[in-house]
């Protein structure tokens, strides 16, 4: 009543939020510890990654001097005789303090082949005899190729988008503009594509499996149906990593899985089923097959069965009324497990990595493989910042869908 | 219940084919976590049946040497600090979003429940080149903040979902007969919500027992847990002893669950 009656009366709202202020301080102050810890454990951590997409000084801190040479050579792109000099000096200065290595891997992640180059140049660099242009170009001709002075320019800008655009397979041309990268070295649309193929797949899968169980545990009578949710969120409970084990050990060669379909004569030899497509999709439907699941079931425990009693009596066959009066109902449901499933298998890492082979991994492998493999920082920034964008706008999705939080899965 | 009284023979049917179908979903869902568990007390180095006989040898494996012993231990000694962190924060901020006045409802929400959205490759990665900056990388701190992030929306959904139970009158009682808030709380409300608080706990405390993926990144050798000991088993050897620690985690599981479950019936 007051919350209506001060929206008409300006002087009684500034009363009430006098009044209320101490409360509103009470909440925000009991809120506050776990928001700030969440700002310092994800916030500030993932906004500090998405920062090295765009921001990467590796080239303009390796080559100073050539980038101040180049900031004055705005002509053509292999640029004049005091660049040379200037890379010269920076190569053979960075061979002393190891970020030569840097520099190489830079250049070789946009150009491959180019890290031998780099290190030759700077290995080859004499304290007696500075490079120059014709020295230089005399050692290697690498250094004359437009190609070559076209990606050091860009990349002593330390803000860049170059690494964004590799994330999607295109990048600058040395002709200006974007295109395509050449051919057989765009790989990120195929993994992307890939891991919204598998999500989907599972998606799919784990509906057509979860609707009708869901829909037996909301029609049972309640103490039977308690003791079978018991064994839908136990699987849900245990570790992802017991449930992977678990796996590995069932779809050996010589595992329980090959055993139980020979000695049911449904194959005649021994599949493989580890370390492909087909062992993934089972590992992942097994994990994600709840998440799908329940969020149906607490929808469908929702509607009255009279209804469909009412539906046929009115003279509906049970297909219509299925179609007609049930499935609407349960819509938001269906579509908040199947959201909640898709979304979840687009970061999906550990069992990729176990039960997957070399072409089932997932953007999220990719991701962990250039930080701890390829050291290849803002690759890997790219890659998360476009996983994150899909994620998130299929969580709004989400939330828009099912009343954010009104899910109840467990 | 499935049945109508008039039922045909196709209605017969149907329901027998809907039955089945369930059992085997079900059977996928169930039966494949315990297969570790006959292959744990194996005597024989093989992960086929049928069994070579009876042993504790694998058990003995993973009680008894240090380095599962120390993952074990490490694991513990997180997920205890997680949970702590993640169900007192986690509860707080549950009773400050029940509060009708709270500023900024959306926004706050939207941050609380982001570690359920975020991949957590993204969340480890992140956390791996921050908390390297401030000298928390490879320590427990570092990692025991970063799984207590990731477990606290479960405490607050739970508490939340407890909270909707709890009549506020009760606790404007206890003020007006002079209680200061922190005993009101103590006193009146948490006594109520404890099912709820326990509950999020639980959740909070396998979350990150089982966490693997942000471990990975941040802990060093000194940090190894029981999943990262595992991980490297089923990755680079794969030794029995994995079935018998995935058989002692899954028990814990099922006494978490149990113990879940007995609290939300309370509630």
């Amino acid at each position: 009543m007051t919350e209506t009656a001060a929206a008409r009366d300006p002087t009684l709202a500034a009363a009430v939020r006098r009044a209320t202020r101490g409360q509103r301080l009470a909440a925000a102050g009991l809120v506050a510890p776990l928001v700030l810890l969440l700002v310092c454990s994800l916030c500030l951590p993932i906004a500090s990654l998405l920062g090295r997409a765009f921001y990467d000084p590796t080239m303009a801190d390796g080559l100073p001097r050539t980038a101040a040479a180049l900031a004055v050579d705005t002509g053509a792109t292999v640029p004049g005789d005091a660049a040379f000099a200037a890379l010269g000096a920076d190569l053979a200065a960075d061979l002393k303090d190891d970020t030569v290595f840097r520099v190489a891997q830079y250049l070789n992640t946009i150009l491959p082949g180019s890290r031998s180059h780099v290190l030759r140049a700077a290995r080859g660099a004499r304290a007696d005899a500075p490079y120059t242009r014709e020295s230089l170009l005399a050692a290697d001709p690498f250094w004359g190729e437009p190609d070559t002075w076209f990606i050091i320019r860009s990349g002593v800008k330390p803000f860049t988008s170059t690494y964004l655009l590799a994330a999607i397979d295109l990048q600058w041309l040395p002709t200006g503009g974007i295109g395509p990268v050449p051919p057989g070295q765009g790989i990120y649309r195929l993994i992307f594509l890939r891991t919204f193929l598998i999500a989907a797949a599972v998606t799919a899968i784990t509906l057509v499996l979860g609707f009708p169980l869901a829909w037996l545990l909301a029609t049972l009578p309640g103490t039977v149906a308690s003791r079978l949710i018991m064994l839908v969120l136990l699987p849900f409970w245990t570790s992802i990593l017991v449930r992977t084990a678990a796996w590995t050990v069932l779809l050996q060669k010589f595992g329980l899985l090959n055993d139980l379909l020979l000695w049911l004569g449904v194959t005649s030899g021994r599949m493989e089923f580890m370390y492909n497509r087909t062992g993934l999709l089972i590992a992942m439907t097994h994990i994600q097959l709840p998440f799908t699941l329940l969020p149906i079931y607490s929808v469908m425990r929702t509607i009255d069965p009279s209804q469909m009693r009412a539906a046929y009596s009115l003279g509906a066959r049970p297909v219509s009324a299925f179609l007609r009066v049930y499935l609407p109902q349960v819509m938001p449901g269906v579509m908040g497990g199947c959201l909640l499933t898709f979304i979840l298998c687009l970061g999906y890492f550990i069992t990729p990595a176990l039960v997957g082979g070399t072409a089932d991994q997932l953007i999220s492998n990719f991701i962990s493989d250039y930080i701890n493999v390829d050291l290849n920082w803002p690759m890997a920034a790219s890659l998360s910042f476009i996983l994150l964008g899909a994620t998130l706008t299929l969580s709004l999705l989400f939330a828009r869908l099912v009343g954010g939080g009104r899910v109840r899965i467990f | 219940m499935l049945l109508s009284p008039y039922a045909t023979l196709l209605d017969r049917v149907r329901v027998f084919a809907l039955l089945a179908f369930c059992g085997v979903v079900l059977a996928f869902l169930v039966l494949p976590i315990f297969v570790p568990v006959p292959l744990s007390v194996n005597a024989e180095a093989f992960f086929t049946f049928p069994l070579a006989g009876f042993s504790w040898r694998w058990y003995d494996e993973v009680l008894n040497s240090t380095q599962w012993r120390e993952a074990i231990w490490h694991s513990l000694v997180i997920a205890i600090g997680a949970t702590l962190l993640s169900t007192t924060l986690g509860t707080l901020a549950a009773v400050g979003l029940n509060s009708p006045r709270l500023p900024a409802r959306r926004a706050i929400l939207a941050i609380l429940m982001a570690p359920l959205v975020v991949p957590v490759v993204i969340t480890a990665v992140g956390a791996y080149l921050f908390y390297a900056r401030l000298g928390l990388a490879s320590t427990f701190t570092g990692i025991i903040l970063a799984h207590a992030g990731v477990g606290s929306p479960f405490v607050v959904v739970t508490v939340s979902a407890s909270l909707t139970h709890f009549d506020d009158a009760l606790f404007r009682a206890a003020l007006i007969c002079g209680a200061r808030p922190l005993t009101a709380f103590r006193r009146v409300m948490l006594p109520l919500i404890l099912p709820g608080v326990l509950s999020g706990a639980a959740f909070a405390f396998v979350g990150s027992f089982d966490e693997l993926v942000i471990s990975m990144f941040l802990a060093s050798a000194q940090q190894r847990t029981l999943p990262m000991q595992m991980y490297v088993g089923l990755r680079e050897h794969l030794s029995p002893a994995i079935t018998a620690a995935a058989t002692l985690m899954m028990s814990l599981s099922i006494v978490l669950l149990i113990v879940a479950d007995r609290l939300r019936s309370r509630r």
